[in-house]
């Protein structure tokens, strides 16, 4: 696993030649502003919360775009191959991959922390509250990209590798929300613990911020089991 | 260097690679040679650990290929079929990257760099972005790649396709002088390819070993599927006849237009030799002096398929193969 790391630098820096990084550069930043700018008003709370929470809604659309090219473009090019035949396990490749493109989701968020000096010179701001809501995204992130990176692996175009993903993310992230705000005292005791494990459930206390231990276990073995299957999807294409 | 015992693959039921042996000693220059679908590009997926095999083995440099494929991989430069590269990078951005890979430090890392560049002709490219380049600078920078770690072993698969004659020439150059350093493997659907570099040629057709031998054993026996075509205007049967008492040649056949026997039309008719021997001049001769004027005689080698098609009917015929 020890060469994860050169592959995680190439993938990111290749981002940067890619059209497709910059245009959701730019809407991620356009609509994070249109949001902090919700927070950002006299009378309010200094804090992140409106940005933090409606960021996830964002994140299902725009991380799959991130991540449909990781694998899928590899098996459509060919260039797999180059990286198979080197002395470099599949494992290399999945985590390397995976942290290449959390890499430019961190790029993503980047400019956001503008938002957090700004709020710090126009008011108090409690920066613990910031941090854990930033942990949060982070771990949506890992999540989104390790479920955009299994996608990408299982195909060869980049389209269906994102529009499968966004529906992934859709069945865990929106689909519970929208069952809970919109009959929550409608559902049986099982719907609603099912529902609970939904992504924006785990997610909404980190944009409060609350670090809830159980959450975090959440992201991160629900991260690596997707990493899990991604390493095993392609280890199965070599037999096929 | 590089053995092979029995080595197959199924996709499907399809068996496209069909229990291949040979062996490759160290330092010599092996051709695979065969038409497309032959099943070159699986056996070398293979042997470079990319597509498992269906049964069989292989070892290189005395690593197992399935086994160890680990250590097959460190000893092994492969350029796979169309060359795949990241075209955002720079050709020593490329380049630095696979070095990574492979775990090189960075003074031999460099070192390298400035030698496969050097030698790969890439010297006037190194900064430009991949995808900006011709297919033949590509294929270099693919070759590069695969000489960057010094591997015992080189395995090229097509390494000459879509390039232009003077390309081919300089890449057949390139190759020729890495044998004797490197154990080389390459596929190659063009014959006087395998003649040009190869030590040694493999003739595969339909996943199997059809015929082995050295280029020259190729030849001689390309040479004896030959036939000499002659243009001349002259009565169909008698320019018939006549050719057939030249000494040497085997089977004379009217091809255009199908032997009428007008004498005042051109004819062609094709001579096939009876073994290989040129008779051009002996025909020559037998026309002049029967005053039918020649417009053309030519030697035409067998193309590729007529030379497998022979190949495969030989090896029915007779199971051994050609030398070795």
């Amino acid at each position: 696993m020890n060469r994860a790391p050169t592959i995680a630098r190439r993938e990111l820096s290749s981002y940067f030649y890619s059209p497709i990084a910059y245009v959701a550069l730019t809407l991620f930043l356009a609509v994070s502003g249109f949001f902090f700018y919700q927070d950002f008003q006299p009378g309010q709370p200094a804090g992140m919360r409106t940005i933090f929470q409606y960021m996830i809604w964002l994140l299902v659309f725009i991380v799959p775009v991130l991540c449909m090219g990781l694998l899928a473009q590899e098996w459509a090019t060919g260039t797999i191959e180059t990286l198979m035949t080197a002395p470099l396990g599949e494992a290399d490749i999945v985590i390397g991959k995976f942290l290449g493109a959390l890499g430019f989701f961190v790029v993503l968020l980047l400019p956001t922390l503008v938002y957090v000096v700004l709020l710090k010179i126009f008011g108090h701001v409690d920066l613990n509250t910031i941090a854990a809501g930033y942990l949060g995204i982070l771990l949506v992130g890992s999540l989104f990209v390790s479920v955009g990176l299994f996608c990408s692996a299982l195909t060869k175009s980049q389209v269906v590798a994102a529009v499968s993903a966004i529906a992934i993310l859709f069945l865990i992230t929106v689909v519970p929300w929208l069952v809970q705000s919109q009959g929550a005292s409608t559902l049986s005791a099982r719907w609603r613990g099912i529902t609970d494990e939904g992504v924006y459930n785990q997610y909404v206390d980190f944009s409060k911020g609350t670090v809830d231990t159980g959450h975090l276990i959440f992201f991160l073995v629900l991260t690596a089991v997707f990493l899990f299957i991604t390493v095993k999807v392609l280890e199965a294409r070599r037999w096929k | 260097m590089i053995s092979v015992s029995q080595l197959s693959k199924a996709y499907g039921p399809v068996l496209a690679v069909d229990r291949i042996s040979f062996d490759v000693k160290k330092g010599q220059v092996v051709g695979f040679l065969g038409p497309n679908g032959a099943g070159k590009s699986t056996t070398l997926r293979m042997l470079t650990c990319y597509l498992p095999p269906t049964s069989g083995g292989a070892t290189i440099n005395g690593f197992d290929i399935f086994h160890q494929s680990q250590q097959v991989r460190e000893n092994l430069g492969y350029l796979p079929e169309n060359c795949p590269l990241y075209t955002e990078m720079k050709v020593t951005e490329y380049l630095d990257f696979r070095g990574r890979l492979r775990k090189m430090d960075r003074p031999t890392r460099l070192k390298r760099i400035e030698y496969v560049v050097e030698r790969c002709w890439l010297s006037g490219v190194r900064d430009r972005v991949i995808g900006h380049l011709s297919k033949g600078y590509r294929q270099r920078v693919g070759l590069a790649d695969a000489l960057l770690h010094n591997p015992a072993v080189l395995i090229l698969d097509e390494p000459t396709v879509g390039l232009d004659p003077a390309q081919i020439i300089e890449t057949r150059k390139l190759i020729k002088g890495l044998g004797g350093d490197h154990t080389l493997i390459l596929s190659t659907h063009i014959l006087p390819e395998v003649e040009a570099v190869c030590d040694r040629a493999i003739v595969i057709a339909g996943g199997r070993i059809v015929a082995q031998g050295s280029p020259e054993e190729l030849r001689a026996s390309r040479r004896m599927q030959a036939r000499v075509l002659i243009e001349c205007k002259g009565p169909g049967e008698q320019v018939k006849n006549a050719l057939q008492r030249v000494s040497g040649v085997g089977k004379v056949e009217i091809i255009s237009p199908n032997g009428d026997g007008q004498a005042d039309k051109y004819i062609t008719a094709a001579v096939r030799p009876k073994e290989s021997y040129d008779v051009r001049e002996e025909v020559a001769r037998t026309i002049q002096q029967n005053g039918w004027p020649l417009r053309e005689i030519r030697l035409e080698h067998a193309t590729l398929e007529e030379f497998f098609v022979q190949v495969t009917a030989n090896q029915a015929a007779a199971p051994t193969g050609g030398a070795q």
